[in-house]
C-alpha cells in the first residue's frame, strides 16, 4: 500500500469519527423534538397532534428495522409489512381474548415473527437479487389472504379492539400521550440497538456481503446464517412496531400487511437515504408528514403522491440524508 | 363432491391460469430480455379491462370494444415506456420497484377518478353466451371455454413466434445474454420496444378476456400481478414455456384448493374447525407450492440464462 493510500485512510478514519458525532447530533435534535412534541400547542389540537406524530414513531421504528436488511444487508424485502401485520394481528388477538399485559404480548409476538422469519427466511434467502423480492412479496400476500380468512376475527373487515393492551396493568397505552412516549421510547431503544448491530462486526460483515457475497464467503463467513440472522431481528423488531399500532388504532385489518404498505416501507427508507443513520427514521417522519399534507390537499392525493415518487426515485441518489449533506456543504452528516 | 363437479373446477381453474399466463408472458420476457421488473404490469391487465368497458359502452359491440382496448393498451404501455421505464433499464431492481410502484398508485387513483370506485360490469357477448352440456348433464358457459381457446391459440403463437421466426431468436438470445446480442449489431432497445408494447397487449387482452366474468374494479390488477410473479417464479424467469406450464399449475391448484380445501380438511377434523381453516390454507396454497418449489429448484422450473 502506498503512503498516499495510507494517509487517506487515515483521513476517512478522521472523518468517519465525525460523522458518528454528526450522526448521532442528528438523531438526538430528533428525538428530543419528537419528546417535545405534547408541549408544541401551535401543531393543532393535541387529540390530533399526538396519534398522528405517533404514527410517523411507530412507521420510523418499522423503517428502522427494515433498513437492517434493506440498506446494510442490500436485500430487499417487498414483504415486510407481513411482520408489522403479524404483530398487529397477535396483539389485537390476544387483547381480544382477553390477554392485555403488553409484555405477554410481546413474548408471543417475538415468538411469532421469529418463527415466521426462520421459515419464510430459510426459504427466501436461498435466492437472490428479483428472485428475492418476488418471494418475499409472495409471502407477504400469504400473510395478507391468511389474515383475510380469518372470519373469527374479522376476516376482510378487520376487528375492531373493545379494549387496549396495558402496562404493567396501567392504563398508559390506551392514553394519547402515554402511548405517544411510551412508542417514543421503544423507538429509541430500538434505534440504538440497529445502531450498535450495524457498527458491530456482525454489520460489517453482513455489509460485505452486501458488496461481495462470493469473497465474504471465501473469508470464512457463513453468509447465509448472517442473513438469516439480520432477517429475524429485522423481522421481529417490525413485529413490535405492529404492538404499537394496534395500540394506537384500537382496530386491526388485513389491510395493516397490503403489499402496498409493503412498498411505502421501502420508500421511507429510500427517500430517508439506505444505511444511514438516520434515513429510514427521517424517511418515516417525512413520509408521513407528505402523506398528510397531500391527502390535506386533495382526495386523490395518490395522482400527486405516484408521479412525486417515480421523480425522486429517478433523480435523487442518497435519499433526504444525501441532500441534507449536499445543501450544507457536508456540515451536517446524517 | 362429484366428478362433474371436480371437472367444472379443473375448467375454472384452467381458465384462471389461462389469464395468468396471458399477464405472466409479457412480465417473464421483460424481464428476461431487459432485466426489468416490471409491478405496473398488473395495471395493464386492469386498464385493458376498463378500456373493454369504456369501448363497449361507445359501440356497443363486443369485437369491436376489443380491438379498441387493445390497440388503446399497447398506446398506453408504449407511453408508460417512453414517459418512465425507459429511465429505469440501467437502475438497480429496487429502483424499478419504487418507480413502478408510483405507476401503480397513480393508474389506480386514475381509474379511480375517471370510472368511479364501484366495480362496473359488461355483457358477455351474445354470440357466445349461452351454455354447452357436460358430461353428466352439467352446463357450462360457452364464453369460460372461449377464454380457454383464445388462451390457448396465443399460447400457440407465442409459441410459434419465440421458437421460429427470427424476432423469436432475438428475444431468445436477448434472454440469455443481452450484451453479447447488442454486440452483435442488434438494436436491443427497440427489441425491447416491441416486447414491451407486445405483452403489455397481451396484460390487456386478459383484462379485456376478463370484464365480462370479474367485476371490473380498480386494483384489480394488483392480486393478479403477484399471482402472476408467483408463475413467473414458478415456471422460471424469462421462460415463456416454464410460465405457461406453471400458470395452469397455479390456476389449477388455487381453484381446486378453494373449493375442495374445506372438504378434505372435514375428513380429519371436525366440521367447525375445517370452516375455519380450510379458507385460510386455500389462500395459503399457491404460496406454499411456491416454496416448496423454490426450495428444490431456487430459479424455478425452467429457468434461463439470467438469474439475479
Amino acid at each position: 500500500m502506498s503512503e498516499a493510500a495510507l494517509s487517506g485512510a487515515a483521513d476517512r478514519s478522521v472523518a468517519a469519527t465525525e460523522t458518528i458525532l454528526h450522526g448521532y447530533l442528528v438523531s438526538a435534535s430528533i428525538f428530543l423534538t419528537l419528546a417535545a412534541v405534547p408541549f408544541m400547542g401551535f401543531l393543532g389540537p393535541e387529540g390530533f397532534i399526538l396519534p398522528l406524530v405517533t404514527r410517523m414513531m411507530i412507521l420510523a421504528l418499522a423503517a428502522i428495522a427494515l433498513d437492517l436488511i434493506l440498506g446494510h444487508g442490500g436485500l430487499v424485502s417487498f414483504g415486510h409489512a407481513a411482520f408489522v401485520g403479524l404483530g398487529a394481528y397477535a396483539a389485537a388477538i390476544m387483547v381480544t381474548e382477553g390477554v392485555t399485559e403488553v409484555w405477554a404480548i410481546l413474548a408471543v409476538v417475538l415468538l411469532v415473527t421469529a418463527m415466521f422469519a426462520l421459515v419464510t427466511g430459510y426459504v427466501c434467502l436461498r435466492t437472490s437479487g428479483v428472485y428475492f423480492i418476488m418471494i418475499t412479496l409472495a409471502f407477504g400476500q400469504m400473510v395478507f389472504f391468511a389474515a383475510s380468512s380469518l372470519s373469527a376475527y374479522g376476516g376482510d373487515d378487520g376487528l375492531t379492539l373493545w379494549d387496549n393492551a396495558s402496562l404493567f396493568g396501567t392504563g398508559w397505552l390506551a392514553d394519547d400521550r402515554g402511548l405517544f412516549y411510551v412508542t417514543l421510547a421503544v423507538l429509541v431503544a430500538c434505534f440504538l440497538l440497529v445502531q450498535s448491530i450495524v457498527a458491530s462486526r456482525f454489520g460489517r460483515v453482513l455489509r460485505a456481503a452486501r458488496e461481495n457475497e462470493r469473497r465474504t464467503a471465501s473469508l470464512g463467513v457463513d453468509v447465509f446464517r448472517v442473513r438469516l440472522a439480520a432477517y429475524l431481528i429485522s423481522g421481529m423488531l417490525a413485529g413490535v412496531a405492529g404492538i404499537l399500532l394496534t395500540c394506537q388504532a384500537e382496530f386491526v385489518s388485513p389491510a395493516a400487511m397490503a403489499w402496498q404498505r409493503s412498498g411505502e416501507l421501502i420508500f421511507m427508507v429510500v427517500l430517508g437515504g439506505m444505511a444511514t443513520r438516520n434515513g429510514a427514521l427521517i424517511g418515516a417522519i417525512a413520509f408521513v408528514a407528505l402523506e398528510h399534507i397531500l391527502s390535506d390537499l386533495t382526495h386523490d392525493w395518490k395522482l400527486i403522491f405516484g408521479p412525486l415518487l417515480i421523480v425522486i426515485v429517478v433523480y435523487s441518489r442518497g435519499g433526504l440524508a444525501a441532500l441534507l449533506r449536499r445543501i450544507t456543504g457536508g456540515a451536517v452528516r446524517v | 363432491m362429484s366428478a362433474t363437479l371436480v371437472l367444472v373446477q379443473i375448467l375454472n381453474g384452467l381458465q384462471l391460469g389461462i389469464l395468468l399466463f396471458l399477464i405472466a408472458a409479457g412480465l417473464t420476457l421483460v424481464f428476461g430480455v431487459m432485466g426489468f421488473i416490471n409491478l405496473a404490469h398488473g395495471v395493464q391487465y386492469m386498464v385493458g379491462a376498463y378500456f373493454a368497458v369504456a369501448f363497449y359502452g361507445l359501440t356497443g359491440n363486443f369485437l369491436a370494444a376489443m380491438l379498441l382496448a387493445l390497440a388503446s393498451a399497447l398506446a398506453l404501455g408504449l407511453a408508460l415506456e417512453f414517459l418512465v421505464f425507459r429511465h429505469l433499464y440501467d437502475r438497480d431492481h429496487l429502483d424499478q420497484v419504487l418507480a413502478t410502484f408510483g405507476v401503480i398508485l397513480f393508474l389506480n387513483q386514475a381509474t379511480t377518478v375517471i370510472w368511479g370506485p364501484a366495480p362496473l360490469i359488461i355483457p358477455q357477448p351474445e354470440f357466445l353466451s349461452g351454455s354447452i352440456p357436460l358430461v353428466g348433464g352439467l352446463l357450462y358457459p360457452v364464453y369460460r371455454l372461449t377464454i380457454i381457446a383464445a388462451g390457448l391459440a396465443v399460447a400457440a403463437l407465442l409459441w410459434f413466434i419465440v421458437t421460429r421466426t427470427r424476432l423469436g431468436m432475438l428475444v431468445r438470445a436477448g434472454a440469455s445474454n443481452p450484451d453479447m446480442v447488442s454486440a452483435l449489431g442488434v438494436d436491443v432497445r427497440r427489441l425491447f420496444m416491441i416486447v414491451f408494447g407486445f405483452g403489455a397487449m397481451l396484460a390487456g387482452f386478459a383484462g379485456v378476456l376478463a370484464a365480462p366474468i370479474f367485476s371490473v374494479e380498480p386494483g384489480m390488477g394488483d392480486n393478479m400481478l403477484i399471482v402472476a410473479f408467483v408463475v413467473i417464479i414458478v415456471g422460471g424467469i424469462g421462460s415463456i414455456r416454464g410460465s405457461f406450464i406453471a400458470a395452469l399449475l397455479i390456476g389449477l391448484v388455487d381453484t381446486l384448493g378453494r373449493s375442495m380445501m374445506t372438504d378434505i380438511l372435514k375428513l380429519f377434523m371436525e366440521p367447525s374447525a375445517a370452516n375455519q381453516i380450510g379458507p385460510a390454507i386455500a389462500s395459503m396454497l399457491i404460496y406454499v407450492l411456491m416454496a416448496a418449489i423454490l426450495f428444490f429448484r431456487p430459479t424455478g422450473l425452467f429457468s434461463v440464462g439470467r438469474a439475479a
